[in-house]
């Protein structure tokens, strides 16, 4: 026979109402002051700490990412301004090259003119003193013959001749 | 989840086992026994004194009932409603108790403060000497009915029970045999109207029984542990966890993320400290009350009483917080035909406010209090299969028996205990909820 007189444990009884009611609320009170309060604010701390921590190295992955972009950029820049500076040098080597020839060419040009032209003006003076030198023997030679004239014909002719032979054209 | 259920399913089925187990034991022992049961309206006056069939019971011969000290017989219910019951005295071993102080109150002669060593209490926790009216039986505190034993100490040489049915209502009563007289006693006063066998009788009992001293030393120990782990996350601060700190803040974390938010939502802080609180209280005394030994053992959250008071302040939280919407739910359910409302969706609605928290109490109840009896009754094996000590043979057979059982059902335990803390935390954070909970029309 089971004895009901013993199974209070479905009966609500006031003391341990009481006495439950009294411990929790203390309980519920010094637990929420004392120790959930500070280990709630120590989690969200950490959380947030932990969260911050991570948004920062986000940041400085993207700015990591960011400055390699803009290296990239840099020596992409530097690259294209290499390539025009080597275009433009070469263009400048092409044309002082070409100006140097067109020079060189021009006074080539100028100096074989000026050579024609010096060859040509000593030819002319050549002709010119040579004319005048024919002429002052031919001048001379008629003096001499006109000196000796009366003489001797055929000494006259010798004469006549050697002055010719004595003539030497340089 | 399904091996939760698996569980659900064999602790239901252990309750059955129990449950026939329990009936057969009954049966077994009304064949066995006299007719001690009175019926509607006998008293026991009526019957004669001194029967033979009261003789077989326990050797003594009262007018009575037969004496609690009976040992002849072993009764698997009797022994385990007897262990998951309050008790005003600690019992250690053997004949050593822990004596608890007593705050007794009888409208009738005002307050009675002692402690139970004053009731002289020798085997089973029986006092030999009363103190003021009461008395002490298997460790409780009861009172003399009769006004004139209050004034006085008297000597008490054995105290008897028996069942008797008023009304169609079943309850014990209790007598002390003074100088070969039974004296009928009143057990403390419950408040369950005489439904479960209690009811208002000439004292209250506010002492600081078992349960009570297993709760203080239950919240002393939760609290120096969560004091020490606050202590060290503040002194700690910028560190990473460790220790003891290590192994709270995840539970708490649990509550706060897998309970409180996603039931609660954006205003789930305010209710955390209870939430908090109620979880490890409950998971605390759960735990506590595994322990089959001093100081643990104490069947706590499976008693009625104390899951009523948590699920009382549920019920004032969920109350006070509700708002606009909640009451409108609640009483004038919107888009409903006024007529449907009147006759059934408000009363429901009504009923229902009551009946979250009364499932509530009853579930942690229930489901420690069963979880106990089973643990006991799988123990009582070895007393039953020994014939009370009588068999050696038996006793070996019951310990063959009973040990893989009990180690099973205290596995079990472990897992339950962690399940109704969690489920009386769930269901509290989900009535707050919806408490809390703004239309979105």
């Amino acid at each position: 026979m089971l004895f009901l007189g013993d199974f209070s444990v479905i009966r609500p009884e006031p003391g341990l109402l009481f006495w439950t009611t009294v411990i929790f609320l203390i309980f519920w009170f010094l637990m929420s002051r004392f120790a959930f309060k500070p280990i709630a604010e120590s989690l969200k701390k950490r959380e947030n700490d932990i969260q911050d921590a991570l948004d920062e190295a986000k940041k400085a992955r993207e700015e990591m990412a960011n400055l390699q972009a803009e290296n990239e950029k840099l020596l992409a820049e530097a690259r294209e301004e290499r390539a025009n500076i080597l275009k433009e040098a070469k263009e400048a080597k092409d044309q002082i090259i070409a100006e140097a020839k067109e020079k060189a060419n021009a006074e080539y040009k100028r100096k074989v003119e000026s050579a024609l032209q010096d060859i040509e003006n000593q030819k002319m003076a050549a002709l010119v003193e040579l004319k005048n030198n024919a002429g002052r023997l031919a001048i001379e030679i008629a003096e001499k013959v006109l000196t000796k004239e009366l003489g001797n014909k055929s000494e006259q002719e010798a004469y006549a001749k050697s002055l010719v032979d004595s003539i030497k054209m340089n | 989840m399904i091996v939760i259920r698996k569980f659900w399913i064999a602790l239901i089925f252990s309750a059955f086992s129990l449950a026939g187990f329990a009936q057969a034991g009954h049966e077994n022992h009304s064949s066995n026994q006299p007719e001690t049961t009175t019926h509607s309206g006998e008293q026991h006056q009526a019957h004669p004194e001194g029967t033979a069939e009261d003789e077989h019971s326990a050797g003594h011969a009262y007018a009575c009932g037969h004496s609690v000290n009976a040992e002849s017989e072993f009764n698997a219910g009797d022994n385990a409603v007897h262990h998951v019951s309050d008790a005003n005295a600690i019992h250690i071993i053997g004949d050593t108790y822990l004596h608890l102080p007593c705050f007794l109150y009888a409208p009738d002669h005002g307050w009675t403060i002692t402690t139970t060593a004053a009731f002289d209490a020798h085997h089973h926790g029986n006092g030999a000497i009363s103190k003021d009216g009461y008395v002490l039986v298997h460790g409780n505190v009861l009172r003399f009915q009769n006004p004139a034993l209050a004034s006085a100490e008297v000597e008490v040489s054995d105290y008897t029970h028996e069942e008797v049915t008023v009304d169609g209502k079943t309850k014990t009563n209790y007598y002390a045999i003074v100088d070969g007289q039974c004296e009928p006693l009143d057990v403390e006063t419950t408040f369950d109207g005489g439904v479960m066998g209690g009811g208002i009788t000439s004292f209250y009992d506010f002492s600081i029984s078992r349960n009570v001293f297993t709760m203080i030393l239950t919240a002393l120990l939760l609290f120096l542990m969560f004091r020490a782990a606050a202590r060290a996350a503040v002194r700690r601060d910028g560190q990473a966890p460790k220790g003891l700190q290590n192994f709270l803040e995840p539970f708490v974390i649990f509550i706060r993320d897998e309970v409180a938010k996603p039931s609660i939502g954006p205003k789930y802080e305010k209710y955390m400290p209870f939430l908090l609180a109620v979880f490890f209280f409950i998971l605390g005394l759960n735990l506590i009350g595994q322990i089959p030994f001093f100081p643990g053992s104490a069947n706590v959250t499976g008693n009625i009483s104390v899951t009523m008071v948590l699920a009382i302040l549920t019920f004032i939280i969920t109350t006070v917080s509700g708002n606009r919407h909640y009451w409108q739910h609640a009483l004038w359910m919107p888009g409903v035909p006024a007529l449907l409302k009147i006759l059934i969706i408000t009363p429901i609605e009504i009923l229902g406010l009551f009946l979250k928290p009364f499932t509530l109490l009853l579930r942690l109840f229930a489901n420690i209090a069963a979880g106990h009896i089973v643990v006991l009754s799988f123990v009582s094996l070895i007393f039953i299969f020994g014939g009370a000590g009588e068999s050696l043979n038996g006793s070996i057979a019951g310990i063959v028996a009973s040990i893989p059982l009990t180690l099973f059902m205290m596995a079990l335990e472990l897992l339950v205990a962690f399940l109704q803390a969690y489920i009386f935390t769930m269901l509290s954070a989900v009535y707050f909820g919806s408490a809390v909970e703004e239309a979105h029309h």
